[in-house]
């Protein structure tokens, strides 16, 4: 039996609080239907179904009890945010491979819920970059850009029957992030790239606006209290230093921070991802230097690294680091020294 | 008066409760018929029983003295004879037995003659002994013997002396009501206290939830002519924590693992307060005290209740517990226990008992995994990182948890209030303590058994050495004295023997090798050494008395 306190006040417990992680998802979803096409939905879907299915596999394998731990939400939360950072329409065995890495290698394997050293979708993410470089790059080209928009029943055949008559020229194109990378390698210089149709206003077409709605996703959970301010405003102050100083040092190469904030996985990482408690530090100033790091990694991954966006590797190589930062931003104790606590 | 407020870090604001009891003055329960008062009522030593079974006792006699310096005496509820001093169900969350000294009324409730405390010219020391010998013990849930808070100690002053009625804990509002009914006397007491630590101001902290109670000090205070200030603070949970409490009116942090008194603050309950004026001006010992009934019972109200009292008669007295009651808690939802058995008595430390059902205490849906969310941190007062206590806890890492500053913990229970997992962090903490001290006296046991048993080792090897040393100092004596006679083949044969017994003794004396005075302590190996002098000093004389003797 349990002693006191015998009254619980719970805002949000854990089940509620996924919950509410995937309600501040749906406008970037509904923007990215809008201008990328409905493509995302079939990956929502895929994702979803299958990190289900493994985490209701590991759960029987491991004997712990199945509605218990279905009903936190947390699997659909990853296969989320894995579908969100993959691109859309690629091949239904993609979908299966990411959500097998993240729910059976990135988290039952380090003990379930609670026990994962790293996040879940980002290590499914770098897994899939590192093995399916092409299909990991090939992404829905922004509607106004695009020859063909596939529609749901199109996305599912593309999906499970691989391209057919349809070119993937005629639906994809590459990312901002990584265009931008291989025009400066043919010596495009930089006001040129950033003046293609592609670049939208600041982060590319299309992509900007969803950035836009992780952010709006973000300020919800922001004022949800689900999140602190500390890991979206350091990761996304530290993105735009780097970004600035480096366009300062050389601007032919560099694009500026504006852009860098708006493409690419910044918006979703500073909110939905660096954010993930597990795997982030806890502390107060812990969460600084945390997002800090993986911010200015982030940029600087994508400015020098071979893969087009770096927020993954940023966050993956920040969560080795969690726990050690923790352990060295510990707050100060009540009546131990200082001022205010 | 307006005086600047520090809010504390953390805290929460559970559902206050407070109406269902506060509406209602204090009545006093009736007399009962028998009454069983716990030895073990205050923090430090319990009191030694100084009756036994058969005695009769008048009410406020003294029936168990203080053992020691923390300690403090029992009094006899009321007249009658004692029954005997029998292990009965008491309320302390372990559920185990204590000792209790059972009383059987006699229905006249005949008191000692109570003689008032010349406080103002007794002796500061002999009045805390009397204040002793008066049983007070803090009322606010420590229990601490109050005479040992009152004494101003080496500087001779404490400078702010702090009142509690924050009273944070949801239902209970025994304080509430004391301070609407009685706040002359709290004040009274108040002013007792602040003569005797000398101090310059007294401040009363009162969640603002109590407007009528700060009201009534208030006038009271006018009434008085006493400088009192009372500081109404926001409700929040726990404010009425000690630490908590001095830190809203001062802004000084008690440092851990110290007094406030470090920092030149008292703090008392104004319950404490109240039964301390009881004391000077009535020589009234402690031995009631207001209790509140409340939660799933016929009429919720506050009580004075004499210590002893069967909490089960509390209850019928509140008007029975309603269809559907699920249990009942000493204190308040958020540090109270289960009361397992409703025989126990009230003690000093309990301030109300509240009858649970499931619809006003649902039970704790089960724990999920720690998500690391920080939402215990952000609750906690003590600036704690709860869950990672909790992690090292459950892992029976100690030596880690103690590093995350366990013993900071004061168990307020705001952490497993907000836990989104619903993991009962704080049972985790109280069990990481229990082990920790456990362990440490386990260690201090064993280390003590080690001591005794080497030293024991030690003294066999002492002795046999001893017995060889005299065997063979008689057998050269009386070698000799064979030597000095004829050469007769008896004395001949006599020699043989001794010299094959001196022999003997010489080989069981080097066959003694010392054993167990390897690897000592270096203050035992000087004990030895010391021991060892002095014996060779002994052997020297004797051995010298010897040559002269010859």
């Amino acid at each position: 039996m349990t002693g006191s306190p015998y009254n619980l006040h719970v805002r949000y417990a854990t089940p509620q609080i996924m919950r509410q992680l995937m309600l501040a998802l749906l406008p970037a979803i509904g923007a990215h239907v809008w201008l990328f096409g409905p493509g995302i939905l079939v990956g929502l879907l895929l994702c979803s179904l299958f990190a289900v299915g493994f985490e209701t596999l590991v759960l029987l394998m491991r004997g712990q009890p199945l509605g218990f731990y279905l009903r936190d939400n947390t699997a659909l939360v990853t296969a989320w945010l894995l579908a969100l950072s993959m691109p859309t329409l690629a091949p239904w065995w993609l979908y299966l491979l990411g959500a097998f890495f993240a729910i059976v290698v990135a988290k039952h394997l380090y003990g379930g819920l609670g026990q994962n050293l790293f996040n879940p979708a980002m290590v499914a993410y770098a897994v899939l970059i590192v093995s399916f470089p092409i299909q990991m790059t090939q992404w829905a080209a922004p509607a106004q850009l695009a020859a063909h928009v596939p529609s749901l029943a199109e996305a599912f055949d593309l999906v499970f029957a691989g391209q057919g008559a349809l070119s993937p020229d005629a639906y994809t194109s590459a990312t901002p992030l990584d265009h931008l990378k291989t025009q400066l390698r043919t010596g495009t210089p930089m006001p040129k790239v950033m003046g293609q149709p592609l670049y939208g206003q600041v982060g590319g077409s299309g992509g900007e606006v969803v950035a836009l709605m992780f952010l709006l996703g973000g300020a919800y959970l922001l004022g949800r209290r689900l999140i602190t301010w500390h890991i979206p405003v350091a990761f996304l102050a530290a993105v735009a230093v780097t970004a600035s100083l480096l366009q300062w040092h050389d601007p032919a190469q560099h694009a500026g921070a504006l852009f860098h904030l708006a493409s690419g996985g910044a918006m979703l990482g500073a909110f939905f991802i660096a954010t993930d408690p597990v795997t982030a530090a806890s502390t107060p100033k812990g969460k600084l230097l945390y997002a800090a790091g993986a911010g200015c990694l982030t940029v600087i991954i994508r400015a020098f690294g071979n893969f087009p966006d770096g927020v993954a590797f940023a966050i993956l190589l920040m969560n080795i680091a969690a726990p050690l930062i923790d352990v060295y931003t510990q707050p100060r104790v009540f009546g131990t020294g200082g001022g205010k606590p | 008066m307006t005086r600047p407020l520090y809010r504390f870090h953390g805290g929460v604001h559970p559902a206050e409760h407070k109406a269902e009891s506060s509406g209602r003055p204090i009545a006093t329960m009736p007399l009962l018929p028998r009454y069983a008062v716990p030895l073990r009522q205050h923090i430090g030593n319990p009191a030694l029983p100084i009756v036994k079974a058969g005695d009769r006792v008048l009410k406020g006699q003294a029936i168990g003295q203080a053992d020691g310096y923390v300690s403090t005496a029992i009094h006899a509820p009321t007249s009658g004879t004692v029954l005997g001093i029998e292990a009965q169900a008491v309320p302390h969350p372990s559920g185990l037995p204590d000792l209790c000294i059972v009383i059987e009324s006699d229905g006249e409730d005949r008191a000692v003659d109570y003689q008032p405390l010349d406080w103002q010219h007794l002796d500061p020391s002999a009045l805390r002994n009397r204040i002793r010998d008066l049983g007070l013990a803090g009322l606010g849930g420590a229990v601490f013997p109050s005479y040992i808070k009152l004494n101003p100690g080496a500087a001779q002053k404490i400078p702010t002396l702090i009142l509690n009625g924050a009273e944070c804990e949801p239902w209970i509002t025994c304080d509430d009501r004391l301070m609407r009914e009685r706040a002359e006397g709290i004040l009274r007491g108040a002013a007792a206290m602040q003569a005797m630590l000398h101090a310059d101001e007294i401040i009363v902290g009162i969640e603002d939830n109590k407007p009528e109670a700060a009201a009534a000090l208030q006038a009271a205070a006018q009434q008085l002519g006493l400088a009192v200030e009372v500081a109404l603070a926001p409700t929040l949970y726990p404010s009425g924590g000690g630490k908590q409490l001095t830190y809203l009116l001062t802004g000084k942090e008690t440092p851990a693992g110290g007094l406030s008194t470090d920092i030149g603050v008292q703090v008392f309950n104004i319950g404490t307060a109240y039964s301390l004026y009881r004391a000077i001006e009535f020589g009234e010992p402690m031995i009631s005290r207001i209790v509140t009934v409340t939660g799933h019972v016929g009429q919720p109200q506050n009580f004075e209740v004499r210590i002893g009292t069967p909490v089960a008669d509390l209850i019928r007295q509140a008007g029975g517990e309603l269809a559907g009651a699920s249990g009942r808690l000493i204190g308040g939802p958020m540090m109270g226990f289960d009361l397992r058995n409703d025989a126990a008595p009230t003690t000093k430390a309990v301030n109300c008992v509240i009858v649970k059902s499931p619809a006003l205490f649902p039970a704790a849906p089960p724990a999920m995994p720690c998500i690391r969310c920080g939402e215990c941190a952000r609750a906690c007062p003590a600036l704690l990182q709860p869950f990672e206590l909790y992690w090292y806890a459950r892992a029976r890492d100690f030596g880690k948890a103690q590093g995350y500053r366990l013993f900071d913990c004061i168990e307020c229970g705001c952490c497993s209030h907000v836990c989104p997992s619903h993991i009962p962090l704080v049972d985790f903490f109280r069990f990481a303590k229990d082990e920790v001290w456990a362990r440490e006296r386990e260690k201090e046991a064993s280390e003590q058994a080690r001591r005794r048993h080497e030293f024991h080792q030690f003294r066999l090897e002492r002795e046999k050495q001893e017995k060889a040393d005299k065997l063979a100092a008689k057998a050269v004596d009386r070698l000799k004295t064979v030597e000095t006679g004829a050469a007769d083949p008896e004395a001949e044969r006599k020699k043989a023997i001794l010299q094959a017994a001196i022999e003997r003794a010489q080989k069981a004396k080097a066959d003694i090798t010392p054993k167990n005075v390897e690897g000592l302590p270096p203050e035992i190996e000087q004990e030895i050494a010391d021991i060892d002098a002095r014996r060779a000093k002994l052997r020297e004389t004797a051995h010298a008395k010897d040559e002269d003797s010859e």
